[in-house]
């Protein structure tokens, strides 16, 4: 089934008309250099800073839908986790619903490991705890999209695995999700991997099947050597300008 | 805690309408005439403009701190104040308005105007250095022009009569120039109310609440002008008053736990206990002139907002 429908999505300078259809219960990893356009392509799909174009979400029409709805249509993880406010984990939490619902707020601390933080004000706990705090806002309302930028940054190794497997149960649940990485070591836990650069999807393969193309490590600028290890490609005189 | 502060609240409301009780009694026991008059005429526009006006800066207090994300955006340290002084002071004594409604909008069109340069100037998800130094300086701007505005005034009394109300003054309000405050001020700060859900989502980032429909530049642009109309309207009245509206909302996220929009009706009525309160002390103060409202609130407020100051810096710097 057709989860998301995005038709010509941009974002001035930033992201050209871009189009791109997911399918539900799809875990799609959105990689590509620095300032190429990932951050962009999840902003134009949640329709932040007037973003062009149109997104469908199993049929509706994303800029129509009322505000009450849009929560279980998509959400919005964004890499920042800043957070300006002394609000309880646990309130952070809450604002992923549109009406109070303890059981399932209880719920996503038990599944995030945050029984001892839930009381703790957001703004005093390491940008780690925090993220995982934000991370079941996100998650709250079991939307039909979930967009999440960087999500693993600044996670131990144990939160990284973790965090995998709940994106893992969220696309097994049916849920699209769509990743943006920098660290390319868990590629193969993705069904799909779409490659920016220069503000427009440059590839979409499946991990395998990208990884092993020239053009991915001209685009990062990477090879992989004979023992497996992604070493620095040294400058083609052809390609600079 | 909701209980206490609604508690505080009648009692403080209670003890500005009847305190002190002396001349009340008295005049009811020459003729209950008089005593209708005094309260109908003097206690009640009184308190209804100490109250009012405590609840309007209270609430765009908070909603300007939920806004900028910063708990040093409020009327006073944005500018609002000095430019809602700026404007009223230019109607009334340059323009010749006697007309309480129409000062009224010559508050709220100055308060409008230097929150729009501060937007300008500073932007909306500016750091704490920039606002503050863009807000000082719009302030001492507003100040000055206020200043040159009431020494060249048509009529050389401008300056005299101006101190008597632009620091902060209840005395002899009538009910007509209460209504003309509290009426505008009324409708912004519930307007203002109606967007504590969709501030309390701003906390979460703009982006997280573009995603969920809210139109962050739009919100902005409408917590600025309810804010600029509320504050306006009773500083044309009432003058410019200080830190409650910086104070306020710092307990009523005490309230809220946190919640910078749901802040917003705590930090209203804790608004107007602070505004009574600072005005039954000045009618406390036993000499024989007047001292204006707002020294008793700056002098009760600034160690509060240095206190808030270094906490801050002491969490930017670990």
């Amino acid at each position: 089934m057709t989860s998301l429908v995005a038709e010509h999505v941009a974002l001035e300078a930033r992201l050209k008309p871009t189009d791109l259809v997911v399918q539900a219960g799809q875990l799609v990893a959105v990689i590509g250099p620095n300032g190429s356009g990932k951050t962009s392509l999840l902003r134009a799909l949640a329709r932040v800073d007037r973003a062009e174009g149109r997104v469908i979400i199993e049929g509706e029409v994303l800029d129509e839908a009322p505000p009450a709805r849009r929560r279980h249509l998509l959400s919005l993880l964004p890499a920042s986790r800043d957070m300006s406010w002394p609000i309880a984990a646990r309130d952070i939490i809450g604002l992923g619903l549109d009406r109070p619902d303890p059981e399932r707020v209880e719920e996503l601390i038990g599944l995030l490991e945050l029984e001892q933080l839930a009381n703790r004000p957001v703004d005093r706990l390491s940008t780690g705890e925090r993220a995982r705090v934000l991370a079941a806002r996100a998650l709250a309302a079991r939307p039909k999209l979930l967009l999440l930028d960087e999500p693993l940054s600044n996670l131990d190794p144990y939160w990284v695995l973790r965090f995998l497997d709940l994106f893992g149960d969220a696309s097994a649940s049916g849920q699209a999700v769509l990743v943006t990485l920098h660290d390319l070591s868990h590629l193969q836990r993705f069904d799909r991997v779409i490659l920016i650069a220069a503000g427009a999807i440059q590839m979409d393969e499946t991990p395998a099947d990208l990884v092993a193309s020239e053009r991915f490590g001209e685009i990062f600028r990477i090879r992989e050597n004979a023992e497996g290890n992604w070493t620095i490609r040294p400058a083609d005189p052809q390609s600079s300008p | 805690m909701r209980l206490l502060v609604a508690l505080a609240f009648a009692l403080v409301a209670t003890a500005h309408l009847l305190l002190p009780v002396e001349p009340l009694r008295e005049a009811a026991s020459i003729d209950p005439a008089l005593f209708r008059l005094i309260m109908v005429e003097l206690r009640l526009p009184r308190t209804l403009m100490v109250l009012g006006y405590g609840a309007a800066l209270g609430c765009s207090g908070a909603a300007l701190q939920a806004m900028f994300a910063n708990p040093l955006a409020s009327p006073d340290i944005s500018g609002a104040s000095s430019g809602a002084a700026l404007g009223a002071v230019v109607g009334g004594y340059w323009l010749g308005i006697t007309q309480p409604l129409a000062l009224a909008i010559c508050g709220a069109t100055g308060a409008l105007g230097t929150l729009a340069l501060l937007m300008l100037l500073a932007g909306r998800r500016s750091d704490t250095t920039t606002l503050l130094l863009a807000g000082l300086a719009i302030s001492l701007a507003a100040g000055a022009a206020t200043s040159l505005a009431l020494a060249l005034a048509p009529s050389p009394f401008a300056f005299y009569d101006a101190f008597d109300w632009l620091m902060g003054s209840f005395v002899d309000r009538s009910l007509a120039q209460a209504a003309a405050a509290l009426i505008p001020a009324g409708l912004a700060t519930i307007l203002l109310l109606r967007r504590a859900a969709a501030l309390d989502l701003v906390a979460l980032g703009e982006d997280v609440a573009a995603s969920l429909g809210i139109r962050p530049q739009r919100l902005s642009l409408e917590v600025i002008a309810l804010s600029s109309v509320a504050v306006g309207a009773c500083v044309s009245v009432a003058g410019a008053i200080g830190f409650v509206g910086l104070v306020a909302p710092f307990f009523g996220r005490r309230i809220s736990r946190g919640h910078p929009g749901s802040a917003m009706v705590p930090a209203a009525i804790i608004g107007s206990i602070l505004l009574a309160l600072a005005d039954l002390t000045v009618r406390a103060v036993p000499l024989d002139r007047p001292i204006p409202v707002g020294v008793i609130t700056a002098l009760f407020g600034t160690p509060l907002f240095l206190w808030l100051v270094v906490n801050m810096r002491r969490r930017l710097t670990p």
